[in-house]
């Protein structure tokens, strides 16, 4: 077991696409790390560097205290699972576990233990000589698990593993993960676009943006602190309502739909007097009376979800007009057309630099 | 598709039968003609129902060859032959598959200009290069050999161009996967690709078998010891008798069993063949 250590990583392809800007952080030896963020950000190429399956343009990524830059991917002692599986369709379940093993000349009796072990893990026995063809998509991800665990691997490296799954396997095949990863404890660096895949599955989460770290930290750190509009948009779910708000003369409270109506918290000192972008998540918004209220919403859409329905609408008021969402009880009667009076705690807000969206505060 | 025009059932079948018999009669003609004496080809009623000399006509055209026209025997014949198309299918495989290989799977400098190299050699067949060729296989020594016979027909654009596609639908994280399982390059083409090529090898090996057996004209140039002759160019020289009339009931044995082997071969490698040629294996 190690851990993993990105020292200025940096990716220029030959024509000159700048892929990664520059990544420091380590991952702790048995830590499951995951990297979130949209298409085209970076996340998958920076996995495939640390395979060695993309060259390291600049700076140095280490498994364990090793330099790993020039090694091949088999030595570095790596186990990889691909969204495709990519498993080979030829080969037996057995085989497909076995072949890293094999190519490393691992005594027979070995594989074949280790591949049972694995098999008995993941529930492959009854499996193991058929073809890939033959199995279903579950089974499948699962025989991509089982061959990076016989490897017994430093570091596993999961490239959308669940992406090729419906909706109901990937919750299940998401705990199953965790709690492999939990009873094997070895490191893991896990890339996803779903932000609720990354929340659920990370001790820690790298938020990528255009091929830079916009935040590193625990799902809760992230979610409770964004660093950037950027990751207060893309963790949570519904994503945070951004409204342009007003700090008051007297800096005690801050208008948020330019109605006049002011809500009353102080603003950290970084912000300056005028405009902000204040950042509020649809469930910390409170229905209340008109009076209590600090903005308004003319709801044009209601997604009723059981426990909670999601209310879609407008601002009213002087202001913008900017959209909203709220998270209300799924027992509160909300219809279209109607006015929300809303409300929220202190505590629950955000602000912004409305110029480079940086977290104030 | 769910028609139900009757007569358009009737017409597409009396097509059929009529595509049938256009094929298959001349064939059976030649067969008829195979069974009986020479001259009841040439009395100028020809026979529709095999006569009785079936297995003295064989046994003397593979024994002791057409005497008459003064012919190489056909059992040897028959080899050159299976020799040259072996040769011509195996290395045409051997050779495009791995050149596939090293352009799909390998960045070197030119390497679009080496497959565009490769491709456009589609527009020179074997009949427009002949003289050159024919000059390179002479000053190499190579007349009346089986690698004169074989050797210039390998090179294959249309092999190389079918294995190139074929490698190019294969998903790159299986080499993604083999590299991390520590299979080199050589390694992962022998473990992985060749295995997953076998339906398109087979498929291939049966078109360049036919294509290698039917060679006319090249063998024609490069053979003048009978040792080396093929059975396709041989059957012409038997029609060349000097002073006699052809001995057609030889001739057409002769045919026959010209036609036996790229009809087992693709009766055998039938299921294969098609299976290469629609359907990949996931």
């Amino acid at each position: 077991m190690a851990g993993l250590e990105f020292v200025g990583v940096r990716k220029t392809y030959p024509n000159g696409v700048r892929a990664i800007h520059g990544i420091d952080t380590t991952v702790s030896d048995g830590e499951f790390v995951v990297i979130v963020g949209p298409s085209g950000c970076g996340k998958s190429t920076l996995l495939r560097m640390v395979a060695g399956l993309e060259t390291v343009t600049e700076g140095e990524i280490r498994i364990g205290e090793r330099r790993v830059n020039e090694l091949e991917p088999a030595d570095r002692n790596i186990a990889m699972v691909f969204q495709n599986y990519a498993l080979y369709p030829h080969m037996s379940v057995f085989d497909n576990m076995a072949y890293g093993l094999r190519n490393r000349r691992t005594p027979r009796d070995e594989i074949a233990r280790r591949v049972a072990e694995a098999a008995g893990t993941l529930q492959l026995e009854g499996l193991l000589d058929r073809r890939p063809a033959q199995l279903s998509g579950g089974q499948r991800q699962r025989v991509a698990m089982g061959r990076a665990i016989v490897r017994e691997p430093e570091a596993f490296l999961f490239d959308e593993p669940l992406s090729n799954l419906d909706a109901k396997l990937r919750v299940q095949m998401r705990l199953e993960i965790k709690r492999l990863q939990r009873a094997l404890g070895t490191t893991s660096l896990y890339v996803t676009h779903d932000q609720v895949e990354a929340m659920t599955l990370a001790d820690r989460l790298i938020v990528m943006n255009a091929g830079v770290a916009e935040q590193i930290g625990t799902p809760l750190e992230i979610y409770d602190a964004p660093a950037s509009l950027f990751v207060a948009g893309f963790i949570g779910s519904p994503a945070m309502n951004f409204l342009p708000g007003t700090v008051a003369g007297d800096r005690r409270g801050v208008d948020l739909d330019g109605s006049g109506r002011t809500l009353s918290v102080t603003p950290p000192t970084s912000v300056g007097r005028g405009g902000v972008t204040v950042g509020v998540r649809p469930e910390h918004l409170e229905p209340v009376s008109r009076e209590e209220a600090v903005l308004e919403i003319a709801v044009e859409l209601v997604e009723a979800l059981g426990a909670d329905s999601l209310v879609h609408g407008q601002l009213t008021g002087g202001g913008s007009g900017a959209l909203v969402t709220v998270r209300v009880d799924g027992a509160r009667q909300v219809a279209a057309g109607e006015t929300l009076s809303l409300t929220v705690a202190a505590k629950h807000v955000h602000f912004f630099d409305p110029d480079d969206g940086r977290r104030l505060g | 598709m769910v028609e139900n025009r009757p007569w358009l059932t009737v017409l597409s079948h009396v097509v059929l039968c009529l595509g049938v018999l256009v094929t298959a009669l001349p064939i059976w003609i030649a067969f008829v003609a195979s069974t009986h004496p020479a001259d009841s080809m040439l009395s100028g009623r020809t026979p529709l129902l095999p006569g009785g000399y079936l297995l003295e006509i064989y046994a003397t055209v593979l024994g002791s060859g057409v005497k008459a026209a003064g012919s190489a025997p056909v059992g040897m014949m028959l080899w050159n032959s299976l020799v040259m198309a072996l040769m011509i299918a195996v290395g045409k495989i051997a050779i495009s598959i791995i050149a596939a290989y090293a352009i799909v799977y390998f960045r070197f400098p030119l390497r679009k200009t080496c497959f565009w190299l490769i491709f456009i050699t589609l527009m020179l067949p074997v009949e427009v290069r002949i003289l050159p060729t024919f000059g390179v296989v002479a000053s190499l020594d190579m007349l009346n050999s089986y690698w004169g016979l074989s050797v210039p027909l390998i090179a294959s654009a249309t092999a190389t161009f079918l294995f190139r596609q074929f490698f190019l639908t294969v998903p790159e994280e299986l080499a993604e996967a083999a590299r991390i399982d520590g299979a080199g390059p050589l390694k992962f083409f022998r473990d992985i690709l060749l295995p997953l090529s076998r339906t398109n090898i087979a498929a291939l090996f049966v078109i360049l078998f036919i294509y290698g057996w039917n060679q006319y004209l090249w063998p024609l140039l490069v053979t003048t010891d009978e040792g080396f002759y093929t059975i396709v160019m041989g059957i012409q020289r038997m029609l060349q008798a000097e002073d006699a009339e052809p001995a057609w009931h030889q001739i057409m044995a002769t045919a026959m069993l010209a036609m036996l082997p790229p009809v087992l071969v693709v009766v055998f490698m039938q299921r294969l063949f098609v299976k290469g040629l629609i359907e990949q294996e996931k």
